[in-house]
């Protein structure tokens, strides 16, 4: 038994937003694209561009953030004993709404994290977004009021919960052996951008650091974006919202100082003007992430300390990234992809069905 | 005997869901909620005392806790 999780007070929370708040524009400052120090669906899509499984060429880049939050939290949850492996709660499930959330994001541009980096950056689109994302989560508060809920885990073999963090390892392990070369679109296996937001990038030891030091904090702190977001309008439960919203106040502080302060709707870094498909990107996204439990980052925090139903969901996202640019879906700045208002329809479908069928039977 | 909620193996939010319904619905004074990881034994914990309940005992079962729960 533990002694006392100084991370899990409202201080604690508070203080790992604020330390979230300063990295992330610090990561811009570094060579992060623009309002995107850190975004998770963002990141992940570049992995799934690293490895060709999509060959959208502006966003190619094996993300050391997204290798450091799986084990950062790894490490938090071995060090505090909190490793559990477990799995088999609709791991099926969890892969498709995995698919679909990132639809959503990409069509918003971001994640629930980069949506409200973006808002700290003065980028007024971001505000469908959190709008957005606030609607799915609510319509997801209501299937979870009437007894939706994907079913219990089993605990299984440490080495299960070990995939994902060894994957990421794997990706770090390949980053070495084909680093980038300047100039060119690719490295042995790898895709590396030579333009465009995956060729922006700060220097991948700090970058790796970062996300390191993120993962341990939030894996302590159970940081949820997502979860911020449902506890207020499911429980009135500010306690996860106290470390989002101080995220949102200190990021915006941190771009004042460091100059990356530009407010406005038009000309915004990596975004388009859309408002309704802003608004509605990013409630497919939020009401996937409310049907899995957790925003992206949760995600990849939950299956460092073992959950593989969690390693599913983070598999699902970078595939459907490769989904989303295959098929034309991801928005540009230039506005949305050609098919990604069916794609919202058909998420959204899913999600419904999803959330309508998978009830009770938990006892 | 305490009513026993078994939110084992379910996720977030199900433990606090279970948890809510029980106090707010069930009969007895005495609860007890077992889960099976750290972060629903913070969460149940805090939601419980969010509602004005006391927080007995939380004792280490198996792969999780078992937390006793007075209505307050």
């Amino acid at each position: 038994m533990q002694g006392r999780n100084i991370f899990a007070t409202r201080w604690g929370i508070i203080g790992v937003g604020a330390v979230i708040g300063i990295l992330a524009p610090l990561l811009q400052k570094l060579g992060n694209p623009g309002n995107m120090g850190i975004c998770v669906a963002c990141f992940e899509r570049d992995i799934a561009g690293a490895l060709g499984l999509h060959r959208a060429a502006v966003v190619q880049y094996m993300r050391p953030e997204i290798i450091g939050f799986v084990i950062g939290s790894l490490i938090a949850a071995y060090l505090f004993k909190e490793y559990r492996p477990r799995v088999g709660s609709a791991p099926i499930v969890r892969f498709v709404l995995g698919v679909f959330a990132m639809i959503g994001a990409l069509v918003f541009l971001g994640c629930p994290w980069r949506a409200v980096l973006r808002l700290a950056g003065g980028d007024g689109n971001a505000i469908l977004g959190v709008l957005g994302l606030t609607f799915g989560i609510w319509i997801g508060t209501l299937f979870l009021k009437n007894g939706y809920n994907l079913g219990r885990t089993q605990a299984t073999h440490a080495a299960v919960g070990w995939m994902l963090p060894l994957i990421m390892v794997g990706f770090l392990a390949l980053m070495l052996v084909f680093p980038q070369i300047k100039d060119q679109p690719s490295s042995g296996v790898l895709f590396y951008s030579v333009k465009g937001p995956g060729a922006m990038h700060a220097p991948l030891l700090l970058a790796l650091v970062a996300g390191l030091a993120i993962g341990f904090l939030a894996q302590r702190s159970r940081f949820c974006t997502m979860g911020a977001i449902r506890d207020t309008v499911l429980f009135g439960q500010t306690h996860l919202l106290s470390g989002f919203v101080t995220l949102v106040g200190v990021a915006f502080v941190t771009n004042l100082v460091l100059g990356q302060f530009n407010a406005g709707f038009t000309g915004q870094p990596v975004a388009h003007t859309l408002h309704v498909w802003n608004f509605a990107g990013m409630a497919l996204a939020g009401l996937a992430f409310a049907l899995a439990g957790g925003c992206p980052g949760r995600q990849l925090f939950l299956a460092g300390e073992g959950d593989g139903d969690a390693a599913v969901f983070v598999m699902g996202m970078i595939v459907g990234a490769g989904i989303a640019h295959n098929f034309g879906l991801a928005s540009s700045p230039q506005g949305v992809g050609p098919h990604g208002i069916a794609a919202v329809v058909i998420g959204m479908l899913a999600c419904l069905f999803i959330g309508f069928t998978m009830r009770k039977k938990s006892a | 005997m305490p009513t026993t909620v078994d939110a084992r193996g379910l996720s977030c939010p199900q433990p606090v869901i279970m948890t809510l319904n029980e106090i707010k619905n069930g009969n007895d004074k005495e609860i007890v909620v077992l889960v099976d990881t750290d972060t629903s034994r913070e969460n149940v914990t805090r939601a419980a005392q969010s509602q004005g309940c006391r927080i007995g005992e939380v004792t280490p079962e198996g792969e999780g806790y078992r937390i006793a729960i007075t209505k307050g």
